[in-house]
């Protein structure tokens, strides 16, 4: 693609947080996070997705790679490192991810856990910086056009 | 090229008939006459609109030959604002499915409520 603008150096930074109450306890949220067999019960890729490489070493230091083809061709990875871990209560990631090996985001992930009644609440918090917002080229042309679409419609519905 | 300026952008879009030739040209490429023909106005009121989009940073065109091509272009910003919704969606997604999966396994691994 030899667009001009698609080239440019941008960075887009952001926060956004997710939040969920389960009926489970902070122990057993956790450790769908810890254990790998848990973790790949719901933490799969999208459907379609081919798994290339997997790397998990759930510690402080220890280096979490996730990387394959999506239905779309797209190929992405995900490189983590956990910083910090409290059983129960806390973990704190950094990653960053390529998409057909170009870097596209670095971000830092944060899930804390704590008792809510007879279950848990968990807060799931990531700071970002998104690069240049090209790296998939027609795919996120195709999806940056929907998401102006959309905005325009929420503009209009005032 | 236009740097992305969603206040331009949002200027652009403001306009219902440059709106349809976003639509239009969402669909793929389109030249000047062909952006004209659904729409009841004269070609260089057209061109007109065009100039505004290209302003914005929303389209782009192109002379090839005796044609002007015009093609829709959605600037780095949006696209990044969209990854960051979809990140977004596919954690709420995934965290759904820790809900089921946490559900499914209520029986095994919960030491204190055993009796």
């Amino acid at each position: 693609m030899t667009d001009t603008a698609l080239t440019q150096r941008t960075t887009v930074k952001a926060t956004f947080t997710v939040e969920r109450t389960y009926a489970a306890s902070p122990a057993r949220v956790f450790n769908a996070f810890a254990d790998e067999q848990a973790k790949a019960k719901w933490f799969a890729g999208p459907p379609g997705f081919e798994q290339h490489e997997k790397k998990w070493d759930f510690r402080v230091d220890g280096v979490e790679v996730l990387g394959g083809r999506h239905a779309s061709g797209v190929v992405t990875f995900f490189y983590g490192t956990y910083h910090d871990i409290v059983p129960n209560e806390r973990i704190v990631y950094a990653y960053r991810m390529t998409f057909n090996g170009v870097p596209m985001s670095s971000s830092l992930t944060t899930i804390e856990i704590r008792p809510e009644g007879q279950g848990s609440h968990l807060t799931l918090t990531e700071y970002g910086v998104y690069f240049d917002g090209h790296a998939d080229g027609g795919a996120a042309r195709e999806h940056g056009t929907n998401w102006l679409m959309d905005q325009l419609g929420a503009s209009l519905a005032d | 090229m236009s740097a992305p300026n969603l206040d331009m952008m949002f200027q652009a879009l403001a306009d219902p008939s440059r709106r349809a030739m976003v639509e239009r040209l969402s669909r793929g490429p389109a030249s000047v006459s062909q952006l004209a023909e659904p729409l009841a106005m004269s070609l260089p009121a057209v061109v007109q609109h065009l100039q505004v989009l290209e302003a914005s940073g929303l389209v782009a065109t192109q002379k090839i030959g005796r044609v002007r091509s015009c093609s829709l272009h959605a600037p780095a910003m949006c696209i990044a604002e969209q990854w960051i919704n979809d990140r977004r969606t596919e954690w709420q997604r995934r965290l759904d499915r820790l809900g089921d999966y946490l559900d499914a396994t209520n029986d095994d691994l919960e030491p204190e409520t055993n009796r």
